[in-house]
């Protein structure tokens, strides 16, 4: 039981794919000026992995793999249409925002990458619960961006007023630039939260042998 | 003529795919480690992007669209450049092992990347003529060329600078994205379309 928590676990701090990975780097700052969009870009990710991640898993004996990346290609542009016609027919003020680069998720590499890590050599449950955590962690991840980028640029939290009409908003957050320098900062905290765990683990280690 | 050369303009720097819109951050990061690197870069990008965006209006425009066939753009997009991108490799180094040599191994990289498909997607929705869809591919070509060129000229610079350890690496080379982007940000009000 813990072992499938691990696998669904990993990919929300430990392997996370936007912090940690560096992967997919391109919808977490083009979507994340607001909190609606990052949500809706998240959970179409999520899906997106998932979903791929099941269908490689299924057919994972019969690929031959000289053509595996081709086939991988193929299932994941299938997902992505469905999913765009999906969003285009119930939720079009999302479709229309989000056009392009739901049309990019194709090219994901984080899709790509846990299809061939993962969902190539594991049964279909685990790939299954593999794509939820890596969706998990990468949707979490637009999510906070989005937050941190809102309510500083904006003053506002999912479009409601957090601050008062008295704050002046640091609108550099919501544009292009202030996007790249927040994810540098992010990345930076990350790191030094990652060094600070290391150096804690290495403490214990000593102290033990 | 003039509407063309605006159209240029506006994609190379105005809206520049990399700056203002995350497009190819991938490689923007990874390959802008050295100058040299990004030339190759550069080049490679703007030409696959040029020959694919007009193979992907033919197509498009010729095949999907009179069949009613625009919900398999996307698939069609993808199977068609990374097959592309495949073939010029197979030529580039049977007749021009020199060019090959300098930028081939970056060909690989950009079969299925962002910032190539991005430029036939667009076409596709607004409907875009064909002269109109190659300045725009040249144009966005040459942006992230200048971008990429711009960012490892400076990441050359940074080596010798002594960065906070947690920042290292990816983190230093987002926040100078960051101020490369404010300076290209500068040029927002000249052309508007």
């Amino acid at each position: 039981m813990k072992n499938l928590w691990d696998i669904f676990y990993k990919g929300l701090f430990a392997q996370n794919p936007i912090f940690r990975l560096a992967l997919s780097l391109c919808p977490a700052l083009a979507v994340t000026s607001n909190v609606y969009n990052a949500l809706a870009m998240g959970l179409s990710v999520m899906f997106v992995i998932t979903a791929n991640n099941v269908v490689v898993s299924i057919f994972r004996k019969w690929v031959n793999p000289k053509v595996r990346v081709p086939v991988y290609i193929t299932s994941i542009a299938t997902i992505v249409t469905v999913l765009i016609l999906t969003l285009q027919a119930y939720l079009p003020d999302i479709y229309k925002e989000l056009y392009l680069y739901l049309n990019l998720i194709v090219v994901f590499a984080i899709i790509l990458a846990r299809a061939e890590v993962f969902a190539a050599k594991n049964p279909v449950f685990l790939s299954f619960l593999d794509g939820l955590g890596m969706g998990a962690g990468f949707a979490g991840a637009m999510v906070f961006i989005a937050i941190v980028r809102e309510l500083f640029g904006n003053g506002t939290l999912m479009g409601i007023q957090v601050f008062g009409a008295s704050y002046d908003p640091a609108l550099i957050m919501i544009l292009p630039p202030g996007g790249f320098i927040i994810i540098g900062l992010m990345i930076a905290a990350f790191n030094l939260i990652g060094q600070h765990q290391d150096k804690l683990k290495a403490a214990k280690q000593g102290s033990d042998a | 003529m003039e509407e063309y050369l605006k159209l240029f303009v506006a994609s190379a720097i105005t809206n520049n795919m990399v700056l203002t819109q995350f497009l190819g951050l991938c490689i923007f990061f990874g390959v802008s480690k050295n100058l040299n690197a990004s030339i190759g870069m550069g080049m490679a990008v703007t030409s696959v992007m040029t020959i694919s965006t007009l193979l992907a209006w033919a197509v498009y425009n010729y095949v999907l669209h009179p069949l009613g066939l625009e919900v398999l753009m996307l698939i069609t997009f993808v199977v068609l450049i990374a097959g592309l991108v495949q073939l010029l490799e197979m030529v580039i180094k049977k007749h021009a092992p020199a060019l090959y040599n300098m930028w081939g191994i970056y060909l690989v990289l950009i079969a299925t990347n962002c910032v190539v498909i991005a430029v036939p997607i667009t076409n596709a929705e607004s409907h875009n003529g064909f002269i109109t869809s190659f300045v725009l591919a040249i144009g966005s070509g040459v942006g992230f060329a200048l971008a990429l060129i711009l960012m490892a000229s400076l990441r050359e610079k940074l080596q010798y600078a002594d960065v906070p350890k947690s920042l290292e690496g990816l983190g230093i080379s987002f926040i100078l994205a960051g101020m490369l982007a404010l300076s290209f940000f500068g040029f927002s009000g000249m052309i508007t379309l």
